[in-house]
This record gives structure tokens, C-alpha cells and sequence, in this order.
């Protein structure tokens, strides 16, 4: 529009009816990834040009199966289309419904017209109706309705262009009215919208029927509201039931009218049924289950290192450059020692979120992901979680933040918060190079059994470790916490389809980029405050580094770097992270460290992978390359300590620490996004000091018992 | 003026089966593989609500497809599709056949 105020179209549509594949196919690149005002709740828009040149807003809403809302998620839906008059509120609304199962999604389109907003209803799958053999009477079904129909499938765009020509035709108000209100409701819905102003019959009903849904409205007019609510004694989803069946029974006529040819063929599900036979078979089942999470780990661990290896040298090349090539000053040092390091520290998960969300998105693609859903949820209740907390605990390892990110698709707010809780201890790629070099430092590179490589089987216990405390964790506070709200699966079971590869492409890109966006921004901070806290300290001791440590050390002949190094030490073990390191040496002595590793445990808060560079520069080999673990492994190795004369890394100290890393909650970033998820900052400090006491308490009994 | 209570919407439609008499129906929980029936009605208020916005309607045919490796949850296809029910949501859908 030449006003410059772009029209807003909002998509919306039963889950798995294609409703993303449209979305891609209409915005393209053109996508944006936002929050809807004063929720947590993803808002994915894009722009989209008409064959007119103008461009409209196109804005995709999480899949619904009716206007009344099961889930967190599917409340925003309700919240924007009650919401009439805002500066959100769209102008049109496309409501895309699987045309193999036209029942199931005109449900919601009857209701999407009830609410008196201009309506377009979309038929995806097209393709395989005419498969199915069956015809409908799509101008019969317009007229019915009073909404334009447009046959389309998203696969490869056939009908997208009728779609675009209608979303730029002027669109009136459907006239039809498919429910009217009970008479029972006539006489608070009149005084509902007599005093507050609203613009229908049914949008007023819906008023009363979900007042959690109502967030935009001002105190006043919500006070009403439940004035009348308390009057009447409406309760939510009084009605619910009675109009689900008025509708459906509308429908029902309806398809009776308009369907030309039925068709009973079901032979296009046949190989999906087959399919099923195997993919929930109790052995094959379980079998390709572990197969593909054994594929996913893989990728994420061995093919996932190569650009990771690249990200981080090119950032430490860049942090030297800098370094090297301005002058030297305070500024320089944060460019190069905390924002530089900063940024690489977000970049290098990039890979592995990827991998991970271009799987996920896969298996969710094909279908197969309601199956793992299936064969894992009686499980999974046994435990407080939900056949859903499969995906966040497996992309846990990873990564817990898009973990934590994954679950929404949890309806249940028990089985979602318990599943936020545990995801991380579920051991994370962060642990990974902490693992490794303790494991190197404190086990045998053996093998025992003849092939089991000791190394190995330790990493591997470590990372059950973490499964069975996440699981341990979870189970607890299934008794814990008490809530009356009941838990459900009620899932369909979607036929199984090869994945549109665009899609995945789509989703890998919108993952990434809210990770590099919403945690990056979190990390970013906290790594600037630890290099504050890493590189200044109190008094002059700081200034006067250089002077002491040459005055301690001129009797050896240092050479320059071995010179820098001392002084690097020198500095962090003055700087106020030093400090505190120092402060907190009693309280961590009884689990067997010292105030270096102290200062470690300090610096590696906001990343767990920072503790080997922090251990490599305050045992003053901060020169050697962090990727060299046989320097740092062979200084560790000297480290003595000086109570017993023994070294300082035996292996009841190493265990300790392993066993400290898997369960403490040394990141930032994951509090960041449960803060974030769980819209206050309570269960976060939960999940802090719950975690912390676990890893304390298990690194106290490993010290004690192995020392 | 308006009935208070939850069973208000199954006094217009009188398809809560406890309250009818009706319990001794048979319900998709006790179905075998392969085995189809119709839709008699409910025994749940509340998880019936989101049942029928599923396309498990009074009178709808459901055929019990597979069950889960350990009996739990439950494939059955209604509606033209395949919904998956925990065993005790499948044990509130009463059925005839």
C-alpha cells in the first residue's frame, strides 16, 4: 500500500496441515522472527509481494485445532483474533485446512467466521485428494460459507498465485452466521457488549467462555468482564461441548452438500500404515529409535567439529589481530579478550544447532516425530514428563537452550516445567571439552574387555550420569510439585510424507538465528562482566604486575613469552575474579580444589568451556593454543599440591570435578531462556540452586569416597 | 436463568453415559487391533470437550488401528484419521457395535 502501513495476513490452521510449508512458500527469505507483545510466544512473520507489487505482512500462528486454547501456544491465537481493534490485529485471515480432512479443519474456519473477521479458507493437499479420489464442489462450498475458496499444495506451489490475487482483492465480512449463541448466553453477551463495546455476538461469548484469554484488555473493561462472568456464572468453556457438536454437525451437512465423488479408497495411506508396523514395532521400533538418536549424536559430535575447529581458530586469529594490530589500551583488551572471545562463544554452537534442528525439523517433517511421541510416552509419564520431552531431553545434548526452546510443544504446564528443569542435566556440548581433558588427565588411555577404550567408556558414564539425574530429578519433582491439571496426549498420528527439504532449510535458519539473537545477546553480557571482573582489580595491583613478577623472577632466565604468561597469572590471580576465587577456597576445599580451580569454576559460569582456557592461563601457559591439550595436559599433570606434596589432579580430584560439571548449572545463557520461558525468575533460581546442591553434594561424596 | 455446574452442556445433550445408566458399554480401550465401532458417547466432561474438537464425535465410526509397544498409548483412526489416546483418555469413549 502507498500509505506504507502493509496489510496483515495471519495464517493460521490445524498442526501438520501444511500451514508452514505455506508460510515458506509466500515470504521465502523475506522471514523475521519476533515476540507477539508482552508473551514469550515465537511470532513468525514475513513479507510477501503480490502479483501486484504490493507487499503484505504475512504473520504464522502456531496450529490450533479450535478457537478455544489447549496450550500456551495456541492461546495467542484466540488472544489476537478476540482482539479487534489493536494495532496487531490482522487485516485478513487465511485459514489453511487439510483438504484430506476437511471435517477436522472447518471446525475452526466456522469459528474463525463467527468472529467476524475477513476469512479466506485455503485447501492444502490437493494432490492428494484427487489421489483419494474424492471431488468437492469447491464454488458450492464458498457460496455456503461466504469466504473464498482456493485450492492449493504447498509442496510445490500450485494455487499459490490464486491465493496471492486473493489476498489482494478487497474481502468483506463472511455474511453467514454458522453459530448463533445459546439463549441462555443472549442476555450477558447484550450487556457484554453494550458496555464494553464489542463487535459481535460470538466474539462477546468468547469473552466469557476464555478469560485467559484476554490479556489486552485494560483493567476497567476486564473488570467488567468478570462482573458479568460472575453474574452469569460462566465458567471457561461452559458451552464448549454443545457448540463443538452444533458446528460439527453443520459441517457435517455441508460436506454431505458439497462432495461430489466420496471416495472410501484409502490405498494412498497404505505404505504409511505399513510403515507404522515396523516404526512401532515393540523391537524394530525401539531399534530405529536408538539408531537415529545414535545418528544424531554422531553428527553433532563428529561432523559438527570441523566447523566448529574453523569458527574457533578464526576468532582466536582475529582476537590476536586486533590485539596486534591497535594500540594497547583498555579498550583493545575488551575488543579483543572479551568482546571477540564473546561472539566466538556464541558462534561456535551455531554447527551443532543446526545439525540438531535440521534432524529434529526432519523427523518432524516426515511424521516419524509423533511416533517417537508414541513409543515413548508411557515411559515418560512414569516420570512427571510426557511422550513430548522426548525431543527437548535429546536436543539437550546439544544444546539445552534450544532445548529448553523445544518445550512448547508441551501442553501440560507440570510435564513442560519438569521438562525445562532437567533438560540440563542432560550433558551438553559445552561439557565436552572439559570432559575430555580430565578424562585424558585422570584415566588410562587403556582398553579393557579387549576393545572397550577405558577413555570412552568413562565419557559414556558420563553422559548416563547425566540422563539418570535428569531422569532421578524429574521424578522428584513429579512428587513435588502439585497441580490439578490434568495431563494428556491426544495426538494425531500424521501420515508419514518425505520431508520438504525447503522447510528443514527454513527452520534451521529460524533456530539459529534466535539462538545467535536471544542467547547471544545474554552471553555477550556475561562474558564482558567476567573479563571485567578477569582484568581488573582492586588497588594498584594490577599496575604493578609487571614490576613484581619481574622482581620474583629475575633470578630465572625467562624468555619473553614464558615472562607474559607469569604475568597473565599474576594479573588473574589479583583480578576481582581472582579474589573471589580465593574467597570461596574453603567452601570448595572439602571437594578437593584449590582457589585456581576456584577461580575456574568462577569464570566458567557463563560457559562451561571457558574453564580450560581459565586453567590454561592461570598455570601460566595462557600463550600455548587452547586447542594444544598435551601442553595444558602436561601442566595440569605437574600441578602440585602443596598439603600433601602430591599432585594436585589425582584422580579422586578429577572426579570430582567431572562429576561437578555434569550436574552444576554453569550457564548463564540456560537461565537466560528458562527466565525467558518461564516468564519469572523463580523457577530459574530453582533450577540454579537445585543443580548447584546436586553437583556440590556429588562432588563432595566422590572427593571423599575416592580420596 | 443458567445451570451452574460442570455437566451443564450434557444436560442439553444427555450424552454423559454415568450419568445415564449406560456404563456397561463397551469402550475403545477394551477393543482389539483391527476391530470398528460408533461412537456412543462419553465419560469424561472435560477430556470429551477436546475429544470432539478431534472429530470424535457421538456416532462417529472409530476402528482400533495398533497399540503401543507396552499396550499404551493407542492408534485408532476416526474422522478420516489417526489420533493416538493414552489407554485411561481411550477408556472414557464409549462405544457400540
Amino acid at each position: 500500500m502507498a500509505s506504507g502501513k502493509r496489510l496483515k495476513i495471519a495464517l493460521v490452521g490445524n498442526p501438520n496441515s501444511g500451514k508452514s510449508s505455506l508460510f515458506n512458500y509466500l515470504t521465502g527469505l523475506n522471514q523475521k522472527i519476533g515476540n507477539f507483545p508482552g508473551v514469550t510466544v515465537e511470532k513468525k512473520t514475513g513479507a510477501c509481494s503480490l502479483l501486484d507489487g504490493s507487499v503484505v505482512e504475512i504473520v504464522d500462528f502456531p496450529g490450533i485445532y479450535s478457537i478455544y486454547p489447549r496450550s500456551l501456544d495456541e492461546q495467542i491465537v484466540s488472544e489476537v483474533l478476540l482482539d479487534h481493534h489493536s494495532s496487531a490485529t490482522p487485516d485478513k485471515i487465511v485459514v489453511v485446512a487439510d483438504a484430506t480432512n476437511l471435517k477436522r479443519g472447518l471446525l475452526l474456519l466456522t469459528q474463525v467466521i463467527d468472529i467476524g473477521l475477513p476469512t479466506i479458507l485455503v485447501l492444502n493437499m490437493m494432490d492428494l485428494v484427487a489421489k483419494a479420489g474424492i471431488s468437492y464442489d469447491l464454488q458450492l462450498l464458498s457460496k455456503k460459507l461466504g469466504v473464498p475458496v482456493v485450492p492449493i499444495n504447498a509442496r510445490n506451489g500450485i494455487g499459490i498465485n490464486e491465493l496471492k490475487t486473493q489476498l489482494a482483492a478487497t474481502l468483506p465480512v463472511s455474511d453467514k452466521t454458522i453459530f448463533s449463541i445459546w439463549d441462555d448466553a443472549k442476555a450477558p453477551v447484550k450487556q457484554l457488549r453494550d458496555r464494553v463495546g464489542i463487535d459481535n455476538d460470538y466474539e462477546a461469548y468468547l469473552f466469557l467462555e476464555q478469560p485467559q484469554s484476554l490479556g489486552f484488555l485494560n483493567s476497567e473493561r476486564r473488570n467488567i468482564v468478570d462482573q458479568i462472568r460472575t453474574e452469569y456464572k460462566f465458567f471457561p468453556g461452559k458451552f464448549q461441548g454443545a457448540e463443538t457438536i452444533h458446528r460439527y454437525s453443520f459441517i457435517q451437512d455441508l460436506l454431505n452438500e458439497i462432495t461430489l465423488k466420496a471416495s472410501l479408497d484409502q490405498s494412498w495411506k497404505k505404505r504409511s500404515r505399513q510403515l507404522d508396523h515396523i516404526l512401532t514395532h515393540k523391537v524394530w521400533g525401539y531399534l530405529i529409535f536408538f539408531g537415529i538418536l545414535f545418528l544424531i549424536f554422531q553428527a553433532i559430535f563428529a561432523w559438527a567439529t570441523v566447523p566448529m575447529d574453523f569458527i574457533d581458530g578464526a576468532f582466536a586469529n582475529l582476537s590476536r589481530y586486533v590485539n596486534s594490530a591497535l594500540p594497547k589500551g583498555p579498550l583493545t583488551s575488551l575488543l579483543a579478550e572479551g568482546v571477540i572471545p564473546g561472539l566466538g562463544g556464541i558462534i561456535i554452537f551455531v554447527p551443532q544447532i543446526a545439525i540438531l534442528f535440521a534432524f529434529i525439523s526432519a523427523l518432524e517433517e516426515s511424521g516419524y516425530m509423533a511416533r517417537v511421541v508414541f513409543l515413548m510416552d508411557k515411559m515418560m509419564r512414569k516420570f512427571g514428563l510426557n511422550g513430548k520431552s522426548v525431543v527437548p531431553l535429546m536436543s539437550g545434548v546439544a544444546c539445552a537452550i534450544p532445548a529448553i526452546m523445544a518445550t512448547r510443544t508441551i501442553d501440560n504446564w507440570k510435564e513442560r516445567t519438569i521438562t525445562i528443569m532437567v533438560t540440563p542435566l542432560m550433558s551438553c556440548s559445552a561439557r565436552l571439552p572439559i570432559f575430555t581433558i580430565l578424562i585424558a588427565l585422570i584415566v588410562p588411555d587403556q582398553k579393557t574387555l579387549g576393545f572397550f577404550n577405558l577413555q570412552g567408556l568413562a565419557l559414556m558414564g558420563l553422559y548416563l550420569l547425566g540422563f539418570v539425574a535428569a531422569m532421578g530429578s524429574a521424578w522428584v519433582m513429579k512428587l513435588i510439585i502439585n497441580v490439578k491439571e490434568r495431563s494428556y496426549l491426544m495426538m494425531e498420528l500424521p501420515t508419514y510424507r518425505i520431508p520438504k527439504w525447503s522447510n528443514v532449510g527454513f527452520t534451521i535458519l529460524e533456530k539459529t538465528k534466535a539462538f545467535v539473537l536471544e542467547a547471544g545477546k545474554v552471553i555477550m553480557a556475561i562474558t564482558i562482566i567476567l573479563w571485567v571482573l578477569g582484568s581488573y582489580g582492586p588497588g594498584d595491583r594490577m599496575s604493578k604486575a609487571e614490576e613484581v613478577v619481574q622482581e620474583q623472577t629475575k633470578n630465572m632466565r625467562l624468555t619473553e613469552e614464558g615472562m607474559a604468561d607469569r604475568i597473565a597469572a599474576y594479573k588473574l590471580e589479583n583480578s576481582y575474579a581472582g579474589i573471589i576465587g580465593k574467597a570461596i577456597e574453603p567452601a570448595i576445599k572439602p571437594l578437593g580444589y584449590d582457589w585456581k580451580i576456584g577461580i575456574a569454576l568462577i569464570t566458567s559460569f557463563a560457559a562451561r568451556e571457558v574453564f580450560v582456557g581459565t586453567i590454561a592461563t592461570i598455570y601460566s601457559i595462557g600463550s600455548v593454543k587452547e586447542d594444544d591439550e598435551t601442553t595444558i595436559k602436561a601442566r595440569m599433570k605437574e600441578e602440585i599440591n602443596p598439603d600433601t606434596g602430591g599432585p594436585r589432579f589425582t584422580p579422586a580430584v578429577g572426579f570430582s570435578l567431572l562429576v561437578f560439571y555434569t550436574f552444576a548449572m554453569q550457564c548463564m545463557s540456560t537461565l537466560a531462556v528458562v527466565y525467558r520461558e518461564t516468564h519469572g525468575w523463580k523457577w530459574p533460581m530453582i533450577q540454579l540452586v537445585y543443580m548447584t546442591v546436586l553437583a556440590y553434594v556429588s562432588a563432595l561424596a566422590v572427593y571423599q569416597i575416592l580420596s | 436463568m443458567l445451570k451452574t455446574g460442570t455437566t451443564h452442556i450434557f444436560a442439553l445433550f444427555k450424552f454423559n453415559l454415568n450419568k445415564s445408566g449406560m456404563t456397561r458399554l463397551k469402550n475403545v480401550s477394551q477393543m482389539k487391533p483391527g476391530e470398528v465401532g460408533i461412537v456412543a458417547g462419553f465419560t469424561d466432561d472435560h477430556l470429551s470437550v477436546k475429544l470432539m474438537e478431534m472429530g470424535c464425535l457421538p456416532g462417529a465410526s472409530v476402528r482400533f488401528n495398533f497399540t503401543a509397544p507396552f499396550g499404551d498409548p493407542v492408534c485408532i483412526s476416526v474422522s478420516g484419521y489417526e489420533l493416538s489416546l493414552r489407554l485411561d483418555e481411550a477408556a472414557t469413549i464409549s462405544i457400540l457395535n
